[in-house]
C-alpha cells in the first residue's frame, strides 16, 4: 500500500504530509528547548550575581563551534537546492560537508567537555580555593579525608567569589600547584554537578548535542544508503531532504541562541 | 516549498541562501564584539545579543527554512507554538516577583 501525500499536496492543506508533521515535531521542540530556556533564567535571576559563573567558556572555541553550525546550514540548504536543480552530485558534495562539519561540532563539544571534567575546584582546610586542570591524581578517599596529593595547572584564590566572575577577577597567572590530600576539605571536578551553572549548561548543550547526532544520523543514512531513491522516486527523496534539512535548521536555530546566553554573557 | 521549480529560478535561491550564509556570519562576529563592549549596564549587553540573536533567527527561520514563503496551515501552528512559548517565558518572570510568604525553617 502507498503512502499517500508523499509528492503531492492534500487539497486541504497545501502540503504533503511529512512537512506538516515534521513542522508540529518542530513546535514540540520549541517547547522543550523552550522549557530549558526558561528553567535557565529561572536559574539565574534567582542566582546571587556575584556567584553566577561569568567567562567560564571558551569564546574563540564556542565562536568557532557557531561558525560550524552555520556553515553546515548553508551546506543542507544547498544540497536541497542542488536535488531542486537535478544536480544529485552537488547534492552529494554538499551534504558530505555537512556530515563532517555535524561530526567537527561534536568533536569541539567533546573537547569543551573534557575541559570541564578535567577542571577541578578544590576547598583547602586554610580557608582557600585551589582551582586548576588535573594533571596528575594521586588523590586517595578514605572516609571523608583525603590522601596523596594532586598537580594541578592553576591558580589559587581566597574567596571563591573570585572563581565566578572572571570577567570581573582576571585570573592569576597558571601556575603548577600540588595540592596535599591531607589538606582538602571537599574538591570536585566542573561536571553538571558543580553547580547550577554547570548543571544547565551541561542539560542545554547535551540535549542540542544529542540533537545534531541524531540529525546527522538521518542525513548520513539519507547521503548513503537512502539516496538510492533518488533512481526511483526523485521527488520523494527531494522532499525527505528537504524534511531533514528542517530539523536541521531548527538545530542551527537553537545554537544561534545557545551561544550567546551560556557563552557570553 | 515543494514546488517544482526551473534550474535558473533555483541559482536565483541560491544566491539568497547565500547572503543569507553571510549576514549570519557577520552576526555572528557582531555578537562576539558587542558582548566585550561596556555598555555599562549587563542588561543592555543582553539585549543587544538577544537581538542579534533574534535576527539571526528570523534569516534562518524565514530563508533556511522557508517560513517566509509558507502555507497558513504552517503559519497556524508557529502562531500556537508562538503563543505557548511566550507564556512560558512569562510564566517564569511572573514567578520572580511571586516569593511564598509563609515562615520558612
Amino acid at each position: 500500500m502507498d503512502i499517500p501525500y508523499t509528492v503531492a499536496p492534500r487539497q486541504d492543506t497545501g502540503l504533503y504530509n511529512a512537512k506538516v508533521g515534521i513542522w508540529l515535531f518542530l513546535a514540540s521542540e520549541v517547547m522543550l528547548f523552550g522549557a530549558l530556556f526558561s528553567s535557565y533564567i529561572l536559574l539565574r535571576v534567582g542566582a546571587q550575581e556575584e556567584m553566577w559563573p561569568q567567562g567560564w567558556l571558551n569564546v574563540p572555541v564556542g565562536t568557532a563551534n557557531t561558525l560550524v553550525l552555520i556553515t553546515s546550514s548553508i551546506t543542507t540548504v544547498m544540497a536541497w537546492a542542488s536535488l531542486k536543480m537535478n544536480q544529485f552530485n552537488k547534492f552529494k558534495f554538499y551534504h558530505a560537508c555537512t556530515i563532517l562539519l555535524a561530526f567537527t561540532f561534536v568533536g569541539i563539544k567533546s573537547y569543551e567537555y573534557h575541559d570541564k571534567f578535567n577542571h577541578y575546584e578544590f576547598t583547602l582546610a586554610n580557608g582557600t580555593f585551589a582551582d586548576g586542570h588535573m594533571h596528575e591524581n594521586h588523590l586517595k578517599q578514605e572516609g571523608a579525608a583525603w590522601t596523596g596529593y594532586a598537580i594541578i595547572e592553576g591558580h589559587v584564590v581566597t574567596e571563591e567569589a573570585e572563581l565566578y566572575n572572571l570577567k570581573k577577577h582576571k585570573p592569576a597567572a597558571h601556575s603548577e600547584i600540588r595540592v596535599e590530600g591531607p589538606q582538602i576539605k571537599r574538591m570536585g571536578n566542573y561536571g553538571p554537578w558543580h553547580n547550577t551553572y554547570t548543571a544547565i549548561y551541561f542539560t542545554l548543550t547535551g540535549l542540542h548535542a544529542l540533537h545534531v547526532i541524531g540529525g546527522a544520523l538521518v542525513i548520513g543514512f539519507l547521503w548513503g544508503p537512502g539516496s538510492k531513491m533518488w533512481k526511483t522516486d526523485p521527488e520523494r527523496f527531494t522532499n525527505r531532504i528537504e524534511i531533514s534539512g528542517l530539523f536541521w535548521h531548527f538545530v542551527d536555530l537553537v545554537w544561534i541562541f545557545l551561544f550567546p546566553v551560556l557563552y557570553l554573557l | 516549498m515543494s514546488d517544482q521549480h526551473s534550474p535558473d529560478h533555483f541559482s536565483h535561491h541560491v544566491r539568497r541562501y547565500l547572503f543569507v550564509f553571510y549576514a549570519l556570519l557577520f552576526g555572528t562576529l557582531i555578537t562576539v564584539g558587542a558582548s566585550f563592549i561596556p555598555f555599562g549596564n549587563h542588561a543592555v549587553n543582553i539585549g543587544v545579543a538577544l537581538v542579534i540573536a533574534c535576527g539571526k533567527a528570523f534569516l534562518v527561520a524565514g530563508y533556511f527554512m522557508h517560513l517566509i514563503s509558507e502555507r497558513k496551515m504552517i503559519y497556524g501552528i508557529m502562531a500556537f507554538t508562538a503563543f505557548f512559548f511566550i507564556g512560558l517565558m512569562f510564566l517564569t518572570i511572573w514567578s520572580m516577583k511571586d516569593f511564598p510568604t509563609f515562615a520558612t525553617h
